[in-house]
């Protein structure tokens, strides 16, 4: 029973920062800009966030430098794509391939330096339920976070005017500019809230899930909390299936390595990769499922005529 | 005060010429702040970075070294781009070309014979091909995302090359070290010239920029790719198949990215080891769109990529600047790529918010 609390709490920590960065980028596509760039928020979250709690001691006020590393990415993505109109694809690559490259220099410094783990915080009460207390409410503010931004993204975008506009805004641009809408003021607030979420991941994984700084430490996740949002067809709710899916997944290998079996490590590495691969494929295959919920200016340049 | 765009009347031929080299000049102007804040002299950094590497004859032939296989990849990837076939996983298909190209030399080391290296170079082409197939076969059978799956096979490819290096291929005479037997003397792609390292690699990549660029200018073949690319309802109505161009964009590429990697292995590194290349799947992207997507502006951005590559080695050493930088500036470089190309299609004027008066500017 104890083993299998302390696997299912790895699980969390390993979905958590999935989750985050899959609930960010879900807003950013629902006001209908792709942002591939993704990985390199996170790693520029998760490098900055370690460095400024080493160097304040802090590790909380390392979330707030992962945060606003993050956001600051985005913003320059937002200007390229929301106000020079770029390609958002290519821009989002070349986010990623700036981030990547951005974090390796900055980090450089911090490698192989022992980080400071994000303390637990046991929530009264709640943390003495059997089982469910000390998986769930045993857990470092990242995964109380990732909750708190489930429900209230889903609050947001089906709860509230605003989110009714920024999901007009993604589905149909002209329109909504047409009523007089502030199609781009909104998607740079949604740029900036999914660079934040992918910021905060960043700094989950230099501070909670392996507290220290390796180069490329994203390894991809990036890249998977992507495709959970195509797997999640754009629901926040299924957002969280998707990424404890794929977090039991990660850990799953994990243990299984260290057991061994006689199967390569690699082979087990190479597991969420392929399996991200194969939901996709099963998503996909059901063309009536993604056609009616991808917001329909996904990608879309947008000009304002005047 | 905001920017506001104006759509030109047409594509300005002027800021298509213009455009990547604003975005160098951008590039060099940031790089030398950038080196300033490092405490660096912005002026002996960027020698040492931009034009030191091209005053020997041994950097020239490291930089033609460099600079062909993000050549080789480039084309190839211009050629999707162009076609909106968005393969980002080049890196992965030049491991699985190096791997597949690698298995004469390394499973059948004692067949030794002039066709070795031959069929060595088809074996990649045909390793990149097969693995560029399986995003591009994804697309057009279930309509998955070729962007997401491309990239998630780069890292199954490394991670398998990694498993054989330290399996079944590690050298049985190498002392444990994760590293394949090195290739016999048949098996090695020889120099083109006798005063350096120059590899038939670099003649790949200049009959590949000729071949394409002849291709996408002189035939049917390159007018379907364009079209395919900007105006896809128009092309079907004409009759071209919007599958059959995706396998092409992948096949193509796929083949260049893994005659890239059997080429990097047999003519650079002359084994297999566990990290085949030093990302020039990914930068190759960056060469694509600074080359703006034609062969011979690939030539000439591969050079320069491959220039920063070597630049970064040279700034390590005379100015114990990390070799990190590198990639920050070829980040940089891209994003004002992008930028700048839109001054092809719009005017930027600067607009004060309040009031009416528009201050020109192009």
């Amino acid at each position: 029973m104890d083993l299998a609390v302390a696997i299912i709490v790895t699980v969390v920590t390993a979905a958590t920062p999935l989750l985050i960065a899959a609930i960010g980028e879900l807003v950013v596509e629902r006001s209908g800009v792709l942002n591939l760039g993704v990985e390199g928020m996170m790693v520029i979250g998760a490098v900055v966030a370690f460095a400024t709690a080493q160097t304040t001691g802090d590790p909380y006020i390392g979330i707030l430098g992962g945060i606003a590393a993050g956001a600051f990415l985005s913003l320059l993505f937002a200007v390229l794509t929301l106000t020079l109109v770029t390609n958002q694809v290519a821009t989002g690559l070349a986010l990623t391939l700036l981030g990547l490259g951005m974090s390796g220099a900055i980090g450089e410094g911090y490698v192989g330096i022992p980080g400071i783990k994000l303390q637990a915080i046991e929530i009264p009460l709640l943390s003495d339920i059997p089982f469910f207390g000390d998986i769930l409410f045993k857990q470092d503010i990242i995964v109380y976070l990732s909750f708190a931004l489930v429900a209230g993204v889903t609050w947001f975008l089906f709860r509230t005017r605003a989110g009714l506009t920024l999901r007009s805004v993604g589905d149909s641009q002209n329109s909504a500019h047409t009523l007089g809408i502030g199609v781009i003021r909104i998607r740079y607030l949604a740029v900036l809230f999914g660079g934040a979420c992918a910021g905060l991941a960043g700094a989950q994984l230099s501070l909670a899930y392996t507290p220290q700084w390796v180069e490329n430490m994203t390894a991809g996740r990036g890249w998977i909390a992507l495709a959970l949002v195509v797997f999640a067809s754009w629901r926040p709710l299924r957002v969280i299936v998707g990424a404890y899916l794929f977090g039991a997944v990660t850990i799953g290998q994990l243990h299984a390595q260290a057991l061994g079996f006689g199967i390569p490590s690699q082979f087990l590495s190479a597991l969420p990769y392929l399996a991200t691969m194969i939901v996709l494929v099963i998503i996909s295959r059901d063309r009536r499922l993604t056609l009616v919920n991808t917001p329909a200016s996904l990608g879309q340049p947008f000009v304002p005529d005047r | 005060m905001r920017l506001e765009l104006q759509k030109r009347p047409e594509r300005s031929a002027l800021y298509a010429l213009l455009s990547p080299f604003i975005a160098i000049a951008l590039t060099v102007a940031f790089g030398a702040v950038l080196f300033a804040f490092l405490g660096k002299d912005p002026v002996e950094a960027l020698y040492v970075y931009f034009i030191s590497p091209l005053t020997s004859t041994w950097s020239l032939h490291e930089l033609a070294v460099k600079a062909a296989p993000l050549i080789l990849i480039g084309v190839g990837l211009s050629v999707c781009y162009l076609s909106s076939n968005w393969n980002i996983g080049a890196e992965g298909q030049l491991v699985m070309g190096a791997i597949v190209g690698s298995t004469l030399p390394i499973v059948f080391p004692d067949f030794q014979s002039p066709v070795v290296l031959p069929l060595m170079m088809i074996m990649g082409m045909a390793g990149g091909a097969a693995y560029g197939a399986i995003p591009a076969f994804l697309k057009t059978r279930f309509g998955t995302n070729e962007i997401l799956t491309s990239l998630m096979l780069v890292y199954v490819a490394q991670l398998f090359v990694d498993w054989l290096v330290r399996g079944p291929w590690r050298n049985p005479e190498g002392f444990n070290f994760p590293e394949s037997r090195t290739f016999h003397d048949y098996a090695i792609l020889p120099e083109v010239l006798a005063s350096g390292r120059t590899h038939y690699g670099a003649v790949f990549a200049l009959v590949a920029v000729v071949a394409l660029a002849i291709l996408l200018s002189r035939t049917l073949k390159g007018f379907e790719i364009r079209i395919a690319g900007q105006a896809p309802r128009a092309g079907r109505f004409g009759g071209f198949s919007a599958s059959r161009m995706t396998f092409f964009a992948f096949l193509l590429s796929g083949a260049l990215a893994g005659l890239a990697g059997i080429s990097e292995v047999s003519g650079a590194v002359q084994q297999l080891r566990p990290v085949v290349s030093p990302g020039y799947g990914f930068t190759a992207i960056i060469v694509a769109f600074l080359g703006r997507l034609n062969p011979i502006g690939v030539l000439f951005a591969g050079l320069l990529l491959g220039l920063s590559y070597l630049g970064g080695e040279e700034a390590q050493i005379v100015l114990g600047l990390s070799d990190k930088i590198t990639r920050v500036f070829q980040g940089m470089l891209l994003f004002f790529v992008l930028a700048c190309d839109t001054l092809i299609l719009y005017r930027i004027r600067l607009v004060r918010t309040r009031g009416a008066v528009a201050v020109a500017g192009e």
